[in-house]
């Protein structure tokens, strides 16, 4: 009997374990993938003012703050029943996209970089961001500069970058400046051509990694992701589209207000984080995926040039759909590309710079329901209220949670291709906790009901027996 | 010169203060020279080192594993810095500090769930009954707050830190 322990997983947005269980012949019988972390929020917000909700929202998660104040807000226009001014919807839109660059450039060079440049297997005391300045200084530069780029933008329109207060109910508390627009305008060829390398880049060196792209979460699942109405992406807007494995519409496309028909809650009874699925093929068989792969696999295009070339090559390489988690990291790679892509096509409309940016009313429905595509996938804040706006029940659920189920299949993939008890070398273990970077979940939104997801990995033997490697 | 051993780590909070650090962007790279990053959320050590000379500490103390884990880095760092409100005050995650935990878990595993329905129990700590700021746990040797903390107070605590002196911070950082 063996168990091995690695605590905690290392390069993820949060903590969480991992139990690996051996049988007789060392090879890995079972996992179990532990969130250990709960914080209450959908509690012990009751009784605030709705109003408050995005400011303490943002507070689930630092990396995506912006997507929290995003769909928290969008809520809270339901609930005064406003029509954001266009203005305001493009400025949101700008602040969007800013975080999926600064959100997507953490996961693949301070995260994930250091896997695929350094190796899966190299010193783990040098495997990290800092060990990425030593040995690839132009690769580091270029994920510090693309993730200050986003970071620059969101302080440009909001000032701050970390919990800006700027995204407010019924819009956004300042208009856009032309002063501002010119600096972003002024960064982005710069930013565009950063990712566009990086993403040519890792074309040329994803043959290297087909043994990963073989076992790294294959198993064909749903796939869901917004998309507007005439199916292309979209991420503050749209309705959600379920694609089954085969690449088939699986239902009709969801609006945001009709979430509980669609997508239902189980418990597991070993991990904080709640398994969301697809409620007309019920638990667990309802199991989907979110995020970059999804959203690619379900949009018929991006809407923007280069990441339409892009997606269209992607599809010839990876397959339609693409079902290897590994992928997860190009997908990721080409939404960069459209963000910024995106970014200047709002910009260039004159309209960014209109000064009516907020609606104001006070309650006018006892309910509302915000939706948008977080980085990680798709974002649902559903709130209840009394007639004053205080709060009597809420309901969130985050795009990590929708992965749980496809993220525990992807962790057993992997540790049965790759872990094997007779002799169990650190790679190894690097691997399984690799899988989970490639979802990049963000452990802190996903236990948006306390603070922190250890990732730790134990295997257990047949006979009760425990190793622990470190 | 000696590199000085840092240690990151993220109690129960958002990782907002993290970001904050990685917020320095280019002055990073300047860091990196001068301090050895031993253990956190972004390199792969698997247990917190002996030997550390300065930890920051991100968030509250909320279960059984925050506990353990911030005792374990008082006894093995010289300087133990509690960055950002939710450290230095418990902030957002002592928001649920009248709630019993049994009623906040029932809420979101019992109430909020179709299927499977139970508070989980098995491989995961438990909650404390209050989220309590670190100092309540341990002795802390400098208080950083903000939410988050602004890049440049951050910077100013590592240079200062790295010349081996507890910085003044002054007006350099708020509440909120």
């Amino acid at each position: 009997m063996q168990k091995i322990t690695i605590d905690p997983v290392t390069r993820i947005e949060g903590h969480a374990k991992i139990d690996l269980y051996l049988d007789q012949n060392g090879d890995v019988a079972d996992t179990h993938f532990h969130v250990t972390q709960i914080r209450g929020f959908e509690k012990f917000v009751e009784g605030r003012p709705y109003y408050e909700m995005p400011s303490l929202t943002a507070r689930i998660c630092g990396i995506c703050p912006v997507s929290h104040l995003l769909a928290s807000a969008k809520a809270c226009d339901a609930i005064m029943a406003v029509t954001v001014p266009p203005a305001a919807v493009k400025l949101r839109e700008l602040a969007h996209c800013a975080q999926f660059v600064q959100s997507h450039a953490l996961n693949f060079f301070h995260l994930s970089a250091p896997d695929l440049l350094l190796g899966f297997d190299s010193d783990p005391a040098r495997r990290n961001v800092f060990g990425l300045m030593e040995e690839h200084p132009e690769m580091a530069r270029a994920g510090i500069a693309l993730r200050k780029f986003g970071q620059e933008v969101i302080e440009a329109l909001a000032g701050e970058r970390v919990h800006p207060s700027w995204i407010v109910p019924g819009g956004v508390n300042a208009p856009l400046t032309a002063a501002a627009r010119d600096r972003i305008l002024a960064g982005l060829p710069q930013a565009r051509a950063t990712a566009e390398r990086t993403l040519e880049f890792f074309k040329g060196v994803l043959d290297r990694f087909a043994e990963e792209i073989a076992h790294f979460g294959t198993e064909p699942t749903m796939h869901a992701g917004m998309v507007d109405e005439a199916g292309g992406a979209q991420w503050y807007e749209g309705r959600l589209k379920f694609k089954d494995a085969e690449g088939q519409a699986a239902a009709a496309e969801m609006r945001a207000a009709d979430y509980e028909l669609f997508v239902g809650e189980a418990c597991l009874r070993d991990s904080y984080l709640k398994a969301p699925y697809f409620k007309p093929l019920g638990y667990p068989a309802g199991i989907y995926r979110v995020g970059p792969l999804a959203r690619l696999n379900v949009a018929d295009g991006m809407g923007t040039p280069r990441a339409d070339s892009e997606l269209a090559e992607f599809r010839q390489r990876a397959g339609n759909p693409a079902h290897s988690s590994f992928h997860y990291h190009y997908a990721r790679l080409i939404e960069t590309v459209h963000a910024l892509e995106k970014m200047e096509r709002l910009l260039a409309d004159a309209l960014a710079l209109n000064p009516h940016v907020r609606a104001h009313a006070e309650v006018n429905c006892l309910e509302g329901v915000g939706m948008i595509e977080a980085p990680r996938g798709v974002l649902i804040h559903h709130y209840k209220v009394d007639e004053q706006g205080a709060i009597r029940w809420v309901n969130l659920i985050v795009a990590t949670g929708h992965n749980n189920l496809a993220l525990n299949r992807s962790i057993a993939q992997v540790a049965r291709h790759f872990v094997h008890g007779a002799e169990v070398r650190e790679g190894m273990l690097n691997r399984v906790s690799a899988v989970v970077r490639a979802y990049d979940p963000c452990l802190s939104c996903s236990t948006h009901a306390d603070g922190r997801p250890a990732l730790e990995l134990r295997i257990i033997g047949p006979d009760g027996g425990v190793r622990t490697i470190r | 010169m000696k590199k000085v051993r840092l240690a990151t780590a993220w109690l129960d909070g958002c990782s907002g203060c993290h970001m904050s650090l990685l917020d320095l962007d280019e002055a990073l790279l300047e860091i990196a020279k001068r301090v050895d990053v031993v253990y956190g959320p972004l390199v792969d050590a698997q247990e917190f080192p002996k030997g550390v000379d300065v930890a920051l500490v991100e968030g509250a103390v909320s279960s059984q594993d925050d506990l353990e884990k911030i005792r374990t880095i008082r006894q093995r760092s010289k300087v133990v810095v509690a960055l950002g409100d939710c450290a230095v005050t418990g902030n957002v995650p002592a928001m649920r500090n009248s709630i019993a935990p049994r009623k906040l878990l029932e809420r979101i595993y019992v109430d909020g769930a179709l299927e499977n329905r139970g508070i989980p129990t098995e491989g995961v700590p438990s909650l404390l009954r209050r989220a309590i700021p670190v100092h309540e746990v341990v002795k802390v040797d400098l208080d950083v707050p903000g939410c988050p903390p602004p890049p440049k107070a951050i910077a100013f605590v590592l240079a200062e830190l790295c010349e081996g002196r507890i910085p003044v911070l002054g007006a350099k950082v708020k509440f909120g």
